[in-house]
């Protein structure tokens, strides 16, 4: 076969993905100044006098404040500027982690976020991890064969996948805890406190990612290459782990950069429900009091985490799939 | 009208009917029961009245905290209500919240992956950029942002939900348009010599469309699952009015002592979000032709 | 060669269902036969004729649901029937190598090729340390001819060519040294002279005293190889027996039909079906419309360049000129990578070329815009290799075909069942979908389509690659017809040299994108001048004897 001829001339392959990278971390930062931007926007559109509000919220109840007080109040943080003044500002002070104070505690927002995403990153990446083992164990041994029991399992992923996460941590929270008293009810008691909770956001999540792994799975069992290692002497149950498991894991590692978003949304209901400490907690507390400083801080914060996760996914990703690297 | 008239019209009403009842019997049974579960919801949603056993908003304080019976199928609340008829009332909100937030999602939706598929290059771009910046947010913390700004009503929850999960769909459809625009058949119509809009409106649009139904089913479900997590959150529509999720809140401070009042409305939740998933799975093998119709 | 002594391989009475449909699901009806070392099995028929079925068995792998029943399959003198998995295991890769049709599926994409090639070994435990596999690998892609073979043995299957990646396959299999080697169409989806170099190698594990079972639907790739062969047919054996005798003198009217529709340079022009096959029934008067003199489509000087996924711009076309003259068939043939699709594709208008121009009934064809060629697109109609592909899911037989006749005799009524008539297509397929029809039926369809607009040029690209011998040769017939009866002209584009000399009246070869040879369709074929035409050539199996007139 005659190749093609070559009329441009190839740049080093090393600084061809170095260009990659770069080009990728450069959009990573573009799309988080979009979210901070985003976010900006939407609490700009908060009806009402802001300096009254704060006020509220922060005595927690309704004062009528003098027209010289409220103004006092605005000029301190700003709010008699012009949007634009103000949307500087805060872009200006994204790159400290400056978020502003909390209308409530009138403590930086920075620091409350610190002090409580600690548990919310433990719980979250514990139940990814959690939810990934439960979805190979059930595919490798079910997907693919013939029979009742795989159809059935296909069925409990499609119900788990469904359920919402914060009725599942009731569930688990009254029969194990509550019932059986085989874990604390709430609080963060280390290690067991963390298996309710993890196991809450992970089930909802491990039908899912199975779902996407079980299909893949089926799909790529029936492929000749799979034939080709079972004619070389290979067994059914060496064929699954050794080939087809990491053809079938491609679409669920693309599938995690994503789940971190479904798994932080699920953490604020479970944080919730189990009165745990972590910034999806704070979140509802926030809302419910109408703390935008401490809103759009942890909407942002989480936001950042997510595009962070997804870019390491993206930059891991050719070590899964080497033909990628080849490329 | 002549005889032989109506007797054709009989025929032909006849034969439709032979054709829905010929089409049911290709269902398999879990799609059936599934269909009949969503059949169920939405008369519960249209005439609450006929399924309800109690008044869902008499309180009787001789009957607090009953468990499941026949005499209250789901057990009765702290003030004595028959859990029952008090899910039962909720479906009509429910469901207005979840196919209101759908309805604006998908269009939303729409509006975007159709824009982007269809113009392609510069505008696809900054559309798909633009959906990058809606995933980056947590769905749930997307709709705490709006509630925190809006107040929580019905109608923010609607928006919340939809504008939360319009993105997903929104790639969807553009997927669908791009994959579409490359097919063969595209190319084969474009060679018979018809117009760039003939092709779009023949082939193009139909065919990227295909998925719509599906779309409407999954996003269903999904959305009231949702919107009940807001509420749950006590973030939703205020607590007299039974809303599942509403009744999951309200039940959440009894659950030591009344499992039911937790259960219960969590599995109305679950059995239509998983009737709507079967459901829409059932019509995508049957639109990708995995199962023959008919 | 003798065939005494213990045969290597001894089935008698296969038969395999699936199912519990008994005589439905029997995709396999009774298969006999005895392999002796240093010999080759030929197993030839069409797709469902359950010959790799037949082959899958023999291992102990005929696939899920699968129920084999025999009153021997001997190994050795073993029966293997009834055998544990893991017995199977001991022999699948130890004694049992397998070979399937394509190379890129058939290894794992996410592995290097060489530990594609050492898993055999590591799994009988052959090697004893990832040096000495490392060893092993190297020696067996050296043997197999892979240039570079360490630094091929760290890449991946999609860093090689296809000719490459089928030799690494071959190794595979060939890594512990099996007696006998199953290779199911191993040549496929190769190019004819990558065909000829795999070909090669099979001989020479042939010549070193193992045995061979090759399948394949091409009759003249068996016939190379084989010393004993098998004709199947829906399961049947339909004529078994030694391959001289076969070819020679078949005795079965299957066989006999199968050596007929191949293609070949004594029946050029001819019908290729056999008379009691579907016959063109022209309806009434649909010629196309005539033409001013001088050729109908004139291509000069055409070059395409497309930049890859590496941003690197690689020319497609480098300089491509032809005319084609009314009621002519002008054939290009080439390997993959020629250039021949590009030219089809700037031929519909489909491309723009970067250099040179296409003119249309004398009239400009490229370099305008599209909305002036719309109207004028009506005279020019392409046929593909995938027609389903081609065809909108949701639309009827009926609907495709009304779509493609030109607005200004639409709805006429009868045109459709006129079109279907033409293409010997009963009129009550009108309202089935493409889905339903079979492969042959549904090209079928594409050429009714395309004949709806009465274009004086057809573009057809690769129209009968994805079809069996048998209804490639109704096609062919039907595209000849259409070509009598009607006068249109064909642009052929075919990689398949019997096809394209059977169809053409002049050819083109391209190689590179470029033309290296071109002229009267038999002066090409019997009597090429340029090295490139001839290495062609040379590759292409050849039936032993002249198919009879």
């Amino acid at each position: 076969m005659s190749e093609p001829a070559i009329t441009a001339r190839q740049a080093p392959p090393w600084r061809r993905r170095t260009a990659a990278v770069l080009r990728r971390l450069l959009g990573a930062v573009a799309v988080f100044w979009a979210v901070a931007t985003f976010t900006f926007c939407v609490q700009s559109l908060l009806p009402g006098d802001r300096a009254e509000m704060m006020l509220n919220v922060a005595s927690g109840t309704l004062v009528q404040a003098s027209k010289a007080e409220l103004a006092a109040v605005n000029a301190r943080y700003g709010f008699d500027q012009p949007l634009s003044v103000q949307y500087l500002r805060y872009i200006e002070a994204l790159p400290r982690g400056d978020f502003g104070v909390s209308y409530q505690t009138h403590r930086p927002v920075r620091d409350m976020i610190a002090e409580q995403i600690r548990p919310t990153i433990l719980l979250t990446a514990s139940a990814l991890v959690l939810a990934w083992v439960i979805a190979i164990v059930v595919t490798v041994t079910t997907a693919g064969r013939p029979g009742r029991l795989s159809r059935f399992i296909g069925g409990v992923q499609v119900a788990t996948a469904v359920a919402p996460p914060y009725w599942i941590g009731t569930i688990l929270l009254v029969v194990f805890a509550v019932r059986l008293r085989l874990f604390p009810v709430e609080g963060d008691n280390g290690l067991p406190g963390l298996v309710l909770p993890a196991a809450a956001l992970a089930i909802p999540l491990s039908g899912f990612l199975g779902q996407v792994i079980r299909e893949e799975f089926s799909r790529v069992l029936e492929q000749p290459f799979v034939t080709t290692a079972r004619m070389r002497g290979m067994g059914d149950t060496g064929v699954r782990l050794r080939h087809v498991l990491r053809h079938a894991a491609l679409p669920g590692v693309t599938l995690s950069g994503w789940a971190v978003g479904a798994l932080f949304s699920g953490a604020a209901v479970i944080e919730t429900v189990f009165a745990r400490p972590g910034i999806g907690g704070l979140l509802v507390a926030a809302t419910s009091s109408r703390d935008i400083p401490l809103v759009t801080g942890i909407i942002v914060a989480s936001a950042g985490i997510y595009i962070l996760a997804n870019l390491l996914v993206d930059l891991a990703y050719p070590i899964i799939d080497p033909r990628l690297r080849a490329r | 009208m002549s005889s032989t008239d109506q007797a054709l019209v009989f025929r032909a009403v006849e034969r439709r009917r032979s054709a829905v009842a010929a089409f049911v019997r290709t269902l398999p049974p879990g799609v059936a029961v599934a269909a009949l579960v969503i059949v169920l919801f939405v008369a519960a949603a249209a005439a609450p009245g006929h399924l309800q056993t109690h008044n869902p908003f008499r309180t009787d304080l001789y009957a607090t905290l009953q468990p499941p019976s026949l005499a209250h199928l789901f057990g009765t609340d702290q003030s004595g209500r028959d859990l029952f008829s008090r899910v039962v009332e909720g479906t009509r909100q429910s469901l207005t919240i979840g196919i209101g937030a759908t309805g604006l999602s998908l269009s939303i939706a729409l509006l975007l992956g159709v824009t982007a598929g269809l113009a392609g290059g510069a505008v696809d771009a900054a559309i798909s950029r633009f959906l990058e910046v809606l995933f980056a947010f947590p769905n749930l913390f997307l709709a705490l942002l709006f509630v925190t700004v809006f107040a929580a009503t019905p109608a923010t929850l609607v928006i919340a939900v939809g504008i939360g999960t319009a993105p997903g769909y929104a790639r969807m459809i553009r997927g669908q348009f791009l994959s579409v625009k490359r097919a063969g058949y595209v190319e084969a119509a474009r060679t018979l010599g018809h117009s760039y809009g003939r092709v779009v409106r023949q082939h193009i649009f139909p065919n990227a469309m295909r998925p719509l139904v599906v779309m409407i089913t999954l996003g269903l479900g999904q959305s009231i699952v949702w919107a009940s997590g807001l509420a749950f959150l006590g973030l939703g529509v205020a607590p007299p009015s039974p809303e599942w999720g509403a009744l999951l809140d309200a039940g959440r401070h009894y659950v030591t002592r009344a499992w039911w009042l937790e259960v219960m409305p969590g599995l109305a939740i679950i059995a239509f979000a998983l009737s709507a998933t079967v459901v829409s799975r059932h019509l995508q093998d049957r639109l990708e032709g995995r199962v023959h119709a008919g | 060669m003798p065939a005494d002594g213990v045969p290597l391989l001894k089935v008698e009475d296969l038969r395999v269902s699936f199912g519990r449909d008994e005589p439905r699901g029997t995709v396999v009806k009774g298969v006999s036969f005895t392999l002796h070392p240093g010999r080759c099995l030929g197993i030839v028929g069409e797709s469902g004729s359950g010959k790799s079925v037949t082959a899958r068995s023999i291992v102990g792998l005929a696939g899920l649901g699968g129920f084999v029943h025999a009153k021997t399959i001997a190994f050795n003198g073993h029966s293997l029937i009834g055998q544990a998995d893991r017995q199977w295991r001991r022999i699948r890769g130890r004694h049992i190598g397998y070979i399937l049709q394509d190379a890129l599926t058939s290894l794992d994409q996410l592995r290097s090729v060489g530990r594609e090639v050492g898993e055999g070994l590591e799994l009988h435990g052959v090697t004893r340390s990832a040096a000495e596999r490392d060893a092993r690998v190297v020696e067996l892609l050296t043997s197999v001819g892979l240039p570079d073979p360490a630094i091929k043995a760290r890449q991946l299957p999609s860093e090689l060519s296809g000719g490459q990646r089928q030799r690494a396959l071959i190794a595979s299999a060939l890594a512990l040294d099996p007696e006998l080697l199953i290779a199911d169409e191993p040549t496929t989806a190769l190019d004819v002279t990558v065909q000829a170099q795999v070909l090669d190698l099979l001989e020479q594990t042939k010549a070193r005293g193992k045995a061979l079972i090759l399948i394949s639907h091409d009759l003249a790739v068996v016939s190379r190889m084989a010393d004993e062969v098998i004709v199947m047919c829906n399961g049947d054996v339909v004529e078994q027996g030694p391959a001289a005798e076969i070819f020679a003198r078949p005795r079965h009217g299957y066989t006999r039909r199968l050596i007929d529709a191949i293609p070949s340079a004594h029946r050029r022009g001819s019908r290729l079906a056999p008379a009691s096959a579907p016959r063109l029934r022209v309806a009434e008067e649909v010629r196309p419309e005539a033409v001013a003199s001088g050729p109908l489509l004139e291509a000069s000087g055409l070059v395409k360049r497309f930049r890859g996924p590496d941003k690197i711009l690689r020319t497609a076309v480098a300089g491509v000129s032809f005319a084609l003259a009314q009621g002519e068939t002008l054939g290009i043939v080439g390997e993959s990578g020629s250039g021949k699709s590009t030219v089809a594709r700037i031929v519909m208008a489909l491309e723009e070329p970067d250099e040179g121009y296409v003119r249309l009934n004398g009239l400009p064809w490229t370099g305008i815009a599209e909305r002036e060629r719309r109207a004028r697109r009506r005279f020019i109609a392409m046929v593909y290799q995938d027609p389903l592909s081609s065809f909108d899911p949701r639309w009827t037989i009926e609907r495709i075909i009304a779509d493609a006749i030109p607005d200004t005799e639409a709805h006429r009524p009868g045109r459709v069942s006129e079109l279907l008539n033409l293409v010997s297509l009963p009129a009550s397929h009108r309202g089935r979908r493409a889905l339903d029809l079979s492969g042959g039926q549904r090209q079928r369809v594409a050429v009714a389509r395309a004949v709806a607009s009465r274009p004086n040029v057809i573009v057809c690209d690769e129209p009968v690659s994805a079809l069996d011998v048998s209804v490639q040769a109704q096609i062919l017939d039907l595209l000849g017809d259409l070509k009598r009866e009607l006068g249109v002209s064909y642009l052929f584009i075919s990689h398949d040299l019997g096809v394209v000399h059977h169809v053409s009246d002049r050819v083109l070869v391209m190689s590179g994108g470029e033309v290296v040879e071109s002229g009267e369709a038999d002066d090409v074929f019997l009597a090429p001048r340029h090295p490139y035409s001839r290495t062609l050539l040379a590759a292409v199996p050849r039936l032993p004897i002249a198919p009879a007139a």
